[in-house]
C-alpha cells in the first residue's frame, strides 16, 4: 500500500516475512540523463542503510534494515510505529513543543558529534513513537563529515524547514533545539556551528544585515 | 473612467530598463538597454556609468512606444534592490526625480518579486511553485502565510553565474542578441558525452561553486570537447534545480510550477521542469523571453500591485537594498487557491 509519494522515493507499507515494513524505492526520475540518474541512485540507495547504521551507534533511534537491492534502488526497513512531528507539533502545548524540540536537538548533537550529517533535518523526517522516543528517518542525503561548515548547513537546513512550515513558533523551536544540541556536543563546539550557521545564512543570497 | 498607469525602472545589473504598464495589466511599453562589458563581467561603476548614460533616451522611447505622455503616469515604481549597489542607485535616481518631477507617488520594488509577478501575470498562473534563476539569484519559492517563502536557494553562486563564468574561462564571448547562456545550451546541444560532476543537492538547498570549479578544471585537461562539457554542465546544474523545485512541489502540494529568471529561456530547463511537473499533475508555466531577464515592464506590473495596496514610500525613504531578500517583503494582493 502507498502511503508516501515524496519527490525522491515511493513510501509502500507492505507485510514481509510476516513483518509490518517499509518499502522505500526511489523513482527514477525522467528529467535526468538515464547514466546521471542511475549513478544518483545507486549511490544514495546504497548510502541509506550504511548512515542509519551509523546513527543507531551514536545512540539516534532508526529503523531496522532488513534488505537492500541497488538494481531496484529499493530498502526495506522497519515499520516505524507513531506520528510525524510536523503534525504534532501543532497540538502540543508551548511547554511540550519546547521539551520535544529539546529532545530533537539532542538528537542532532549526537549525530554530529560521530560525523553523522542528516542532510535533510525536517519535522516530517521525525517521527514519535507512542513509546515517547523520537526515531529519525529518511538519511537519503545523509553524509559523513566532521566539519563546522556541514554541521551548520546541517542546523540551517533545520531551522529552515521549522520558518517555512511551522513560522508562528519557529523561533521558539528552534532556540530549544539549540540548547538541547549544545549539551551533547558542548557549547564550545555548538557556538562555533551556530556561528558558522549565521555566516551560511549572510552568504546565501541577500540578507540585509551582512 | 481613466485608466492609470505606472512606470517602472530596472538597474539591479547590466539592464536598463523602462516599463509602462497599465493598472490592468496592459504592458505599453517595455524598453531595455544593456551594458556588455568588453572583457570579464559585470563591473559594477562601468554598468552604473552605461545607465546614467542611456537613462533619458530608454526612458523618451518608453514613452512614445506608450503613446502617452509623461503627465499622464500615476505612480512610477523601480526595482529597490536587491542587485548591484550603483546600478541600482542610478535607476533609483531617476525613479525620484521624475516622480518628484511629475509630483506623482514613489514605490520601491523588489526585483525577485517582480520576477514571481510578471511571471504569474503574463502565464496567468495563480499559486505556483516558483523557480526563479538567473545570473545573480537561484531561488525555489511559494507563497505561505503573506509572504513567498523561500524554500531553497543556492548556498554559494547562482546557476546563471556558474554558466556565464564557465563560459568565459572557456573563452567565449556574449553577443548584443546572444547572452553567454544562450551560446552555452547552443554548445550544449551539439554534446553527446555525460562527463562526471559533482551534484551537490543539501536538503533543499544546493551548491554551483564546486560543479563550476570542477568543470573549468575538466576542460582545461583539454580532455573532452567544450560541446561536452557545456551539455554536462548544464545536465547536472539543471537536475539539481528540478529535484528541489519538485521536493519543494511535494511538499507544497501547488498546482503549478513557474520557471523564471534569465536561465529561464534555457529550452532543456523549461523541459526537464515540464517532465516533473506533469508527472505530479501540476501546470508547468513559463516566462517568455521579453519578460524573462530583467525588464522594466515587470517593476512596472508590481509597482501597479503595490500601488493598489498603498504601499508608496516618501523619497527620503527610498535608499537602495542591496541584499533585500524575497522573503522580508508582505504581498498583499495574493490570494492562493485554498482561500
Amino acid at each position: 500500500m502507498l502511503i508516501k509519494k515524496g519527490a525522491e522515493a515511493s513510501i509502500y507499507l507492505e507485510e514481509w516475512c510476516g513483518k509490518k515494513v517499509i518499502f522505500k524505492r526511489r523513482h527514477p526520475k525522467k528529467y535526468r540523463m538515464p547514466d546521471l540518474d542511475k549513478e544518483i541512485q545507486i549511490q544514495r540507495t546504497k548510502h541509506e542503510p550504511q548512515m542509519i547504521h551509523k546513527a543507531k551507534e551514536s545512540g539516534v533511534p532508526t529503523p531496522t534494515i532488513y534488505m537492500v537491492d541497488l538494481e531496484e534502488a529499493s530498502i526495506i526497513m522497519e515499520f516505524v510505529e507513531g506520528t510525524q512531528v510536523k503534525q504534532i507539533l501543532v497540538d502540543l502545548s508551548s511547554e511540550e513543543r519546547i521539551n520535544l524540540c529539546y529532545q530533537i536537538g539532542k538528537i542532532i548533537g549526537r549525530l554530529h558529534k560521530n560525523g553523522i550529517i542528516h542532510g535533510d533535518l525536517t519535522t516530517s523526517n521525525m517521527i514519535l513513537t507512542p513509546y515517547g522516543n523520537i526515531v529519525l528517518v529518511d538519511f537519503g542525503l545523509s553524509e559523513q563529515s566532521m566539519e563546522v561548515e556541514a554541521r551548520g548547513v546541517d542546523l540551517h537546513l533545520m531551522k529552515r524547514a521549522l520558518t517555512s512550515t511551522h513560522y508562528e513558533y519557529a523561533d521558539e523551536c528552534f532556540n530549544a533545539i539549540i540548547k538541547g544540541y549544545g549539551e551533547i556536543i558542548g557549547s564550545e563546539a555548538a557556538k562555533a556551528v551556530l556561528n558558522k550557521m549565521r555566516e551560511i545564512e549572510k552568504r546565501g543570497r541577500y540578507i540585509s544585515e551582512r | 473612467m481613466r485608466e492609470g498607469y505606472c512606470l517602472g525602472i530596472e538597474s539591479s545589473a547590466d539592464d536598463f530598463g523602462v516599463g509602462i504598464v497599465s493598472f490592468n495589466g496592459e504592458v505599453l511599453a517595455n524598453v531595455n538597454d544593456v551594458y556588455i562589458p568588453e572583457k570579464g563581467g559585470i563591473h559594477p561603476r562601468e554598468a552604473s556609468r552605461h545607465h546614467a548614460m542611456i537613462a533619458g533616451k530608454v526612458i523618451s522611447e518608453a514613452f512614445k512606444k506608450a503613446g502617452i505622455k509623461p503627465k499622464e503616469i500615476d505612480v512610477v515604481a523601480f526595482s529597490q534592490g536587491p542587485g548591484l549597489g550603483p546600478c541600482l542607485r542610478v535607476g533609483a535616481t531617476v525613479a525620484r526625480a521624475l516622480s518628484s518631477y511629475l509630483n506623482k507617488p514613489l514605490v520601491g520594488i523588489n526585483h525577485c518579486l517582480a520576477h514571481i509577478e510578471i511571471g504569474k501575470m503574463v502565464s496567468k498562473a495563480i499559486d505556483p511553485v516558483i523557480l526563479y534563476v538567473s545570473g545573480g539569484n537561484t531561488v525555489v519559492a511559494a507563497f505561505e502565510a503573506k509572504r513567498y517563502r523561500v524554500f531553497g536557494e543556492t548556498l554559494d553562486i547562482a546557476v546563471g553565474n556558474c554558466l556565464d563564468v564557465f563560459a568565459r574561462e572557456a573563452g567565449l564571448k556574449p553577443l548584443s542578441n546572444k547572452p553567454l547562456g544562450a551560446i552555452v545550451e547552443e554548445l550544449a546541444s551539439r554534446g553527446k558525452v555525460l562527463v562526471r560532476l559533482p551534484y551537490t543537492v543539501k536538503g533543499m538547498d544546493m551548491s554551483f561553486s564546486g560543479l563550476l570549479t570542477a568543470a573549468v578544471n575538466i576542460m582545461r585537461e583539454g580532455k573532452y570537447s567544450l560541446e561536452d562539457l557545456c551539455f554536462s554542465l548544464q545536465e547536472v546544474a539543471f537536475s539539481m534545480l528540478t529535484e528541489v523545485t519538485e521536493r519543494a512541489l511535494a511538499h507544497t502540494e501547488k498546482p503549478e510550477v513557474l520557471l523564471t529568471g534569465g536561465v529561464a529561456a534555457n529550452k532543456r530547463l523549461q523541459m526537464m521542469l515540464k517532465i516533473m511537473s506533469e508527472e505530479h499533475g501540476a501546470r508547468f508555466c513559463v516566462v517568455p523571453k521579453e519578460y524573462a531577464t530583467d525588464n522594466g515592464a515587470m517593476i512596472a506590473w508590481t509597482g501597479v500591485l503595490c500601488y493598489k495596496f498603498g504601499m508608496t514610500m516618501p523619497i527620503e525613504r527610498s535608499f537602495v537594498k542591496m541584499r533585500w531578500r524575497l522573503d522580508e517583503v508582505e504581498v498583499p494582493w495574493v490570494r492562493t487557491q485554498n482561500m
